[in-house]
């Protein structure tokens, strides 16, 4: 006689050692589960960043604590503020020096558009120098809204083709 | 300096070149270009002028005769009381002005300074570089002729250029530059707005 398996999760008596699933999804898992961000601290954003990265808000929660200020050892860059034209070449050569996969936020009305300087010092956009994946609007953004890019990339991440993209690259 | 005493003619007894400059608030002199490293060294040690607050430049607009001033703004800590010294660069286009750094070590950024956003070379200044705007930019932005939206440049980094193919472009004004009214206490209302609302990014300025 067959007994039906009633069991809901993994179990090690009946299933073994071996879990199956998709490569993409076992790597976007990990790749979204724990970003480690660059803060690119540019202007006032670069505050509610620091809000966000503290205990009230926490980012934490969302495996996004490790900020590092080396770019070889982050693969977030957050855009946080004001983008002049003498330091968009710096920014660029700071993300280019980060290690793929990598991912931008342009965080705040400066970053994403040029804000409110609409002057001969100011890059118009980040995304002119730099490939951006989310942007935020405000001035300053909320540290939730933020929070909000962070979980919206996560999304991204899993849906991307990483399995491919490794073998192919 | 007792308090009794008119602080404009007791700077005109210690810098007999000056002449009295218009002002709303502060004592204010002109004095020519040649003589105003004694005139600040005079009111420092003498008139008791002991903290240079700022220095900057006026431009009058192109087809002036004396085109660039530059003012100083000097504070007396013991009295309170300020005064303010302006000199009319010579050179007309390609303006020329003593550095005053050797009596205020303070001037040397302000001078920098000047020198980016004006273009006026003060002779004797130690390193005479661009403060704000990266070397080798061609202009100098707070020139009367110079746009708030800027001119075509290239990047500060040729290899960056080359490789976003991105350049310093104008910045689209949109009938700007955007001002909010001044006193207005309703957050609504005081939000900043463009100067010329007849045309936007989608509808072009009419000629």
């Amino acid at each position: 006689m067959v007994s039906s398996n009633n069991e809901l999760a993994y179990n090690t008596k009946i299933e073994g050692d071996v879990i199956v699933t998709r490569a993409d999804a076992v790597i976007n898992w990990i790749r979204a589960n724990s970003v480690w961000p660059m803060p690119m601290g540019l202007a006032c954003c670069a505050i509610e960043l620091m809000a966000t990265a503290s205990s009230r808000f926490d980012i934490a929660r969302f495996g996004a604590e490790v900020f590092r200020f080396s770019p070889r050892q982050a693969d977030c860059m957050i855009v946080a503020g004001t983008v002049t034209y003498k330091m968009a070449p710096h920014l660029r050569r700071i993300y280019d020096q980060m290690a793929s996969p990598k991912w931008v936020i342009a965080m705040g009305a400066c970053a994403s558009s040029g804000g409110m300087y609409r002057s001969y010092a100011t890059l118009q956009g980040v995304d002119r120098i730099v490939p951006v994946d989310v942007y935020i609007s405000g001035c300053p953004p909320r540290p939730e809204a933020l929070l909000d890019a962070l979980m919206k990339l996560q999304a991204k991440m899993g849906r991307e083709t990483s399995a491919r993209t490794l073998l192919t690259a | 300096m007792s308090a009794t005493v008119d602080p404009l003619a007791a700077i005109k007894e210690l810098i007999p070149q000056a002449t009295e400059r218009a002002s709303l608030d502060h004592p204010a002199i002109n004095v020519p270009a040649d003589a105003v490293v004694e005139a600040l060294r005079q009111l420092r040690d003498r008139g008791g002028y002991d903290f240079l607050v700022d220095l900057t430049a006026i431009d009058q607009g192109e087809g002036v005769a004396d085109r660039f001033t530059v003012v100083y703004h000097l504070f007396s800590t013991a009295a309170s009381t300020y005064v303010r010294v302006a000199t009319d660069c010579r050179g007309g286009a390609a303006p020329v002005a003593p550095s005053v750094t050797a009596v205020w070590p303070a001037a040397d950024w302000h001078e920098r300074e000047a020198f980016d956003m004006f273009g006026i070379r003060f002779e004797g200044h130690p390193d005479l570089r661009r403060i704000l705007m990266w070397d080798g930019y061609p202009n100098h932005p707070l020139r009367k002729e110079f746009p708030l939206a800027g001119v075509e440049t290239q990047l500060p980094d040729l290899e960056v250029a080359a490789e976003t193919g991105t350049k310093v472009l104008p910045a689209p004004m949109a009938g700007g530059p955007f001002v909010a009214p001044a006193g207005e206490m309703n957050l609504t209302n005081a939000e900043p707005r463009a100067k010329d609302e007849s045309w936007n990014e989608r509808h072009v300025k009419p000629e």
